[in-house]
């Protein structure tokens, strides 16, 4: 109960999820709402926003529909997000629960090449990933990954050095417990709240990374994004701002639900800050 | 009360020059791997896959690069040839490649600088005010700003600016660094440079704004509870001054490092604010070479940007030894 009550005064966090449930809606119903392919022209081009019945949004300079544009970028969005998170926490995780359990040399091998990843600037790292590999949304999903990894394995690594003196976790290895059992089934739950606030802000960025690529053009040229749209867009800023307008509008409100969702969980999560906040 | 210098130890300075030689033989490393793992052999990926490489140039790639010889090899003569700054030309621009970058590296630093300047005094202003007024409407509205820019692409900031400043208002130019009809000399040229920075230096600063802003609202949150405050408070010392004096001074350091470890993002932004505003920067120079497949200029960026990084932390290490007396010097 105590969960319900905190998340009806944590009116943001409700906001955020609200925000995130709709994406995720967006992103599920795409096919039902806009039968066609988002690359088709539906009308006149250039209508704005409410000036032609059939594209709520407005058309862009090809009369392709604005509306079913954000409709299907929000899948990639998503996918994208969430997808290149998920592996950088395997990674991260990993290296940073045997960095931080084990120390001695195992931390210094593991935390030098941790420091080395981020010395090279994230996202020219991630541009230059895509050149060699070719732009693809696999492609795409490993880059970002590869960007976003040692934010984890530092904080994982962070928490086990903490967690690693307690108590219990001396009682586990008296008691004969194997090493990987206490890593995984004894410090990381205890880890885990910290863990994933923490993805929640890494999907944003990871979110506003894809869109800043598929921006620039070197997106997966199948699929039809957020980014793209601002893209192709720039060439009308003058006359037809709305056409970067609206995908902006979209990924800065999915980017400030995620945050917003964060922030809010940090508050349930970490009860020490809830204390000093009050 | 201007302590005096602090003596930092030959062997401390040692250590970090040390750390950061090997940091960069290790980015080095990685970027010897990365072009390991481009479809075809290295010579294909370098030439690029436009299809402009006649033979005799990928042969020549091909010796230069010694691609016929062990892989161990290989590695061996790509990290002299780093060390040796011989990055190889780029036939797309007819010019030696490490010459490109450094010739393109001043407008790059000219905008990291001025949006770093304005990050940080923004970002000083907000977070303090944030903390005095903290749980009341000022600090509510700054949070909320923060929040904002946090979430916001910085690219599509960048766009609704000369929308709204170039387009609409016609106060600044829509991009370049210097107008080709102005004087470029004295006050005026100085002046035209000024005007052309003004929106990509506010795009790159608002979301490192949101970040300083954070930290330091959270820092001076911190520091304001502490005793030396409260007497502070107790001799009468305006609360202005106590803010912007007193704790401050203490606020402000965990911000030193993090200005620091943002090098390398700045650098990343870059890539986007320079190609928004066609600034002749680095990271236009990366745009144009992932645009024109010159694999081998993309490359030469990603690693003189990251030794640029690796130079820029052991600069703030050093940095933060003389300015904090509490930092252990190991």
């Amino acid at each position: 109960m105590s969960f319900a009550r905190a998340l009806l005064r944590n009116w943001t966090m409700a906001l955020g999820i609200v925000l995130l449930a709709a994406v995720f809606l967006m992103a599920l119903t795409a096919n039902f709402v806009f039968p066609g392919d988002p690359y088709d022209m539906v009308g006149p081009p250039l209508m704005w926003p409410g000036e032609y019945e059939g594209a709520l949004l407005g058309t862009d300079s090809l009369g392709r529909d604005i509306a079913a544009g954000i409709f299907y970028g929000s899948r990639v969005s998503l996918l994208v997000g969430f997808s290149s998170v998920a592996v950088a926490m395997i990674v991260g995780v990993l290296v940073g629960a045997f960095a931080g359990f084990y120390g001695g040399w195992v931390d210094d091998v593991l935390m030098r090449v941790t420091e080395l990843f981020q010395t090279i600037p994230q996202f020219m790292l991630a541009i230059v990933v895509v050149a060699v590999l070719g732009p693809s949304i696999g492609v795409i999903i490993v880059s970002l990954a590869i960007v976003s990894w040692p934010a984890v394995a530092r904080l994982v690594r962070g928490e086990f050095l903490v967690l690693r003196d307690r108590a219990y976790v001396h009682g586990c290895i008296v008691a004969g417990m194997g090493d990987l059992r206490i890593i995984f089934r004894q410090i990381l739950p205890n880890a885990a709240p910290v863990i994933i606030v923490m993805s929640t802000i890494l999907v944003a960025t990871a979110i506003l990374m894809e869109s800043a690529l598929s921006f620039l053009g070197f997106g997966d040229p199948n699929v039809l994004t957020w980014g793209t749209m601002i893209g192709m867009g720039r060439s009308q800023l003058r006359d037809a701002w709305y056409i970067i307008a609206i995908p902006g509008v979209a990924l800065l409100l999915t980017a400030l639900a995620l945050n917003l969702v964060g922030e809010g969980l940090n508050d349930l999560l970490n009860p020490r800050l809830r204390q000093r906040k009050a | 009360m201007a302590a005096t210098a602090r003596r930092i130890p030959m062997r401390f300075i040692g250590k970090r020059l040390l750390h950061a030689v090997v940091t960069i033989f290790g980015i080095a490393i990685i970027n010897f791997f990365l072009l390991q793992l481009a479809p075809g052999d290295a010579a294909d990926a370098l030439a690029g896959e436009s299809g402009t490489a006649d033979p005799e140039y990928l042969a020549n790639l091909r010796r230069e690069f010694g691609l016929d010889r062990p892989l161990l090899e290989q590695l061996a003569s790509f990290l002299m040839r780093i060390a040796r700054l011989d990055l190889g030309y780029s036939f797309r621009y007819n010019e030696d490649i490490a010459h490109l970058i450094f010739h393109r590296l001043p407008a790059t630093l000219l905008l990291m600088v001025t949006s770093v300047v304005l990050a940080l005094g923004i970002g000083i202003l907000f977070g303090v005010t944030a903390a005095r007024y903290f749980n009341r409407l000022p600090d509510r509205l700054i949070s909320l700003v923060a929040l904002l820019l946090y979430a916001t692409p910085p690219f599509w900031i960048g766009l609704m600016m000369i929308l709204v400043f170039s387009v609409q208002l016609g106060w600044t130019p829509t991009g370049g660094m210097r107008d080709i009809a102005a004087s470029s000399k004295g006050f005026a040229g100085v002046l035209d440079v000024a005007r052309h920075l003004a929106l990509p230096a506010l795009t790159q600063a608002f979301f490192y704004l949101a970040i300083y802003t954070r930290l330091l609202r959270a820092g001076m949150l911190e520091v304001l509870n502490l005793e030396y405050i409260r007497v502070a408070r107790a001799k009468g010392i305006s609360e202005r001054r106590i803010s912007y004096v007193h704790a401050l001074r203490n606020a402000v350091l965990p911000l030193v490092t993090v200005v620091g470890t943002n090098v390398g993002g700045f650098l990343g932004g870059a890539v986007l604010t320079e190609t928004v505003f066609s600034w002749p920067g680095i990271g236009r120079l990366m745009f144009d070479a992932m645009f024109q497949r010159d694999l081998n200029l993309l490359l030469s960026i990603l690693v003189l940007s990251s030794i640029f990084v690796v130079l820029a932390n052991l600069v703030v290490d050093l940095l933060y030894a003389v300015i904090n007396p509490t930092v252990e010097l190991r």
